[in-house]
C-alpha cells in the first residue's frame, strides 16, 4: 500500500504542474499514467509540434515542455506509476483507497484527475470478428516478437509502428503489409525500405486495401482484404497486427459517481473540486462555464486544486499563502541552498 | 453563414446554420450532434472528428493540408470521401454541405 497525500491521475502537463504546486505547499503525491512516459498528449500526440501560447515561453515543442516540467518537479522526487490505469476507487473513512490495473494500491487523502480526454488505448479494427482473436492471434502491440518466427503475419497501418515492425519481422517471418493508400505517415526512410523489401520479394505490400474480415477457428487462418475498387483478396495469415495509433477513452472514471457531461467532469471554479468531496479534476477533462482547453488554464486549475487538497491532507493545519520568491519553507522544499 | 447537414449514424439528420469561420466540427459540437468526438479539440491530432463528405462536395472543399491524410489513416473505416471536420472552415461557399458521421470514431 502506497500512502501519500494526493494521487494525481495523468502525467500530462497539467498533472505535472499540479504535482509541483502540491510540493510547494508541502503535500506529497504520486502520479499514475496509462502511457509508458510522462507528458500526456504533448508527448503522445505532438512531441515535435510547436506550442506558442505558454506564458513567457515564446515557442517550445510538446517534448520540451514536458522535459521542463519534469525538471521543475525534480526536487520533490515524485514517484510515477507508468503503464498503469486507475481501476478501482473506494472511500475509506476520510481517505480514498485506489487500485490500479497493475494491482498497485494507494491510500490517499485526495485525488486529482488530470486525465486529459481519457487514457490512451490502441485503436482497434472496425471488423467485429477481430475481437474474438484479440490476444491470441491478433494484437495491437507486440510484447514478445519470438512468437512470430517462421509464421505469416499480416500487418495493417501506415505509420511508424506498422513500418518498423514490418521491416523487423520480415527478417524472420513472412510479412504482408496492408495500408489504405500509397502514401505512408511513417518516416520516409522506412517507407522506402518497405518498398525495397517488397520489390526484392522479402515482404508483400498491399496498398489501397483495408481489412474486410478475419477467418479462423481458434486462431486466425485467413484474412480478407478489400481494395478501393471493391476487389477482395484472401491471404493466409497466422497472426494479424493492427497499428492505428491510440485513442483516448475515459474508462473506469465514468463509474465513480462524478457529474460527467460530454466526456468531461464538472467542477467548481473555486478549487476545481468535483461533486464528490476530495476528488478534483483539472485540465482538458474538467468543464465549467468559460472553460478553455489550454495548457495555461490547466496550470491555473492545478494550482487551485492543490490548495483544495490541503484541507483533506492536513485537516488540522491552516494553509498560509506564500510566494516562492520569499517563502523559506517553499525554498526548503525545492532544495534551494543559500 | 452556411447551412450544413449532418447525417448521424442513427439515421437522424441535423441541418444547422453554422457561422462563417467556425469549423464543421465546431458546428457539430456546439449543437450537440452525436458522433463527432473531437478529442484533441481541433488540432488535427486525433482523427475523432472524421466525417464522410457527400461526393458532389469533395472537389469544392479546400484541399487537405499535410497531415490530414496521415491522421485519416488512424480514423475508423476511412474512405475516399473521408475528411477531418476540424479542417473544414465554414464559409458562404459551403452553404448546403452534407456530411455523414461514421458509426464510431475509434
Amino acid at each position: 500500500m502506497n500512502k501519500t497525500d494526493v494521487l494525481i491521475i495523468g502525467a500530462g502537463p497539467t498533472g505535472l504542474f499540479c504535482a509541483h504546486q502540491l510540493g510547494i505547499i508541502g503535500l506529497s503525491c504520486e502520479i499514475v499514467d496509462n502511457l509508458d512516459k510522462a507528458g500526456g498528449q504533448c508527448i503522445e500526440l505532438y512531441p515535435d509540434k510547436p506550442i506558442y501560447d505558454i506564458p513567457a515561453v515564446p515557442e517550445c515543442t510538446g517534448e520540451e515542455l514536458t522535459n521542463n516540467l519534469l525538471k521543475q518537479i525534480k526536487p520533490f522526487n515524485i514517484k510515477f506509476h507508468l503503464n498503469e490505469r486507475v481501476e478501482e476507487l473506494k472511500k475509506n473513512q476520510n481517505r480514498w483507497h485506489v487500485k490500479t490495473s497493475a494491482g498497485v494500491e494507494f491510500d490517499v487523502a485526495a485525488i486529482v484527475i488530470a486525465g486529459g480526454v481519457g487514457s490512451f488505448e490502441p485503436r482497434k479494427f472496425p471488423v467485429k470478428e477481430c475481437e474474438k482473436f484479440e490476444g491470441n492471434s491478433l494484437f495491437y502491440s507486440i510484447k514478445d516478437k519470438s512468437i512470430f518466427k517462421d509464421k505469416t503475419i499480416s500487418i495493417f497501418g501506415g505509420g511508424d509502428s506498422a513500418l518498423d515492425w514490418a521491416i523487423e519481422l520480415s527478417k524472420t517471418s513472412k510479412v504482408n503489409l496492408i495500408h489504405r493508400r500509397d502514401g505512408f505517415s511513417g518516416a520516409e526512410a522506412s517507407a522506402q525500405k518497405v518498398k525495397e523489401l517488397n520489390e526484392k520479394g522479402k515482404l508483400n505490400l498491399y496498398t489501397k486495401y483495408q481489412i474486410n474480415s478475419v477467418l479462423g477457428d481458434k486462431n486466425i487462418e485467413t484474412v480478407k482484404i478489400k481494395h478501393d475498387d471493391g476487389e477482395i483478396k484472401e491471404i493466409k495469415s497466422d497472426y494479424v497486427l493492427g497499428f492505428f495509433g491510440l485513442i483516448m477513452q475515459l474508462g473506469p472514471i465514468l463509474d465513480w459517481g462524478l457529474n460527467i457531461d460530454k466526456k468531461t467532469v464538472q467542477v467548481n471554479t473555486e478549487n476545481f473540486e468535483t461533486n464528490v468531496s476530495g476528488i478534483f479534476a483539472i485540465g482538458d477533462i474538467c468543464s465549467y462555464p468559460g472553460k478553455l482547453k489550454l495548457i495555461l488554464s490547466g496550470f491555473h486549475e492545478g494550482a487551485l486544486a492543490a490548495r483544495g487538497c490541503f484541507k483533506y491532507a492536513k485537516p488540522d493545519e491552516k494553509l498560509r499563502f506564500e510566494f516562492t520568491t520569499t517563502s523559506k519553507a517553499a525554498q526548503e522544499r525545492l532544495g534551494i541552498k543559500k | 453563414m452556411a447551412k450544413i447537414t449532418y447525417h448521424a449514424h442513427d439515421n437522424k439528420t441535423y441541418t444547422i446554420d453554422v457561422q462563417n469561420g467556425l469549423t464543421v466540427m465546431e458546428g457539430a459540437i456546439q449543437n450537440d450532434i452525436p458522433g463527432i468526438d473531437a478529442d484533441c479539440g481541433g488540432g488535427m491530432s486525433c482523427a475523432t472528428c472524421h466525417v464522410y463528405v457527400k461526393e458532389q462536395w469533395l472537389d469544392k472543399l479546400p484541399a487537405k493540408e499535410d497531415g490530414e491524410e496521415d491522421m485519416l489513416d488512424m480514423a475508423f473505416e476511412p474512405k475516399k470521401n473521408s475528411r477531418l471536420s476540424c479542417q473544414l472552415i465554414v464559409s458562404d461557399e459551403l452553404d448546403g454541405l452534407e456530411v455523414n458521421i461514421p458509426s464510431k470514431q475509434g
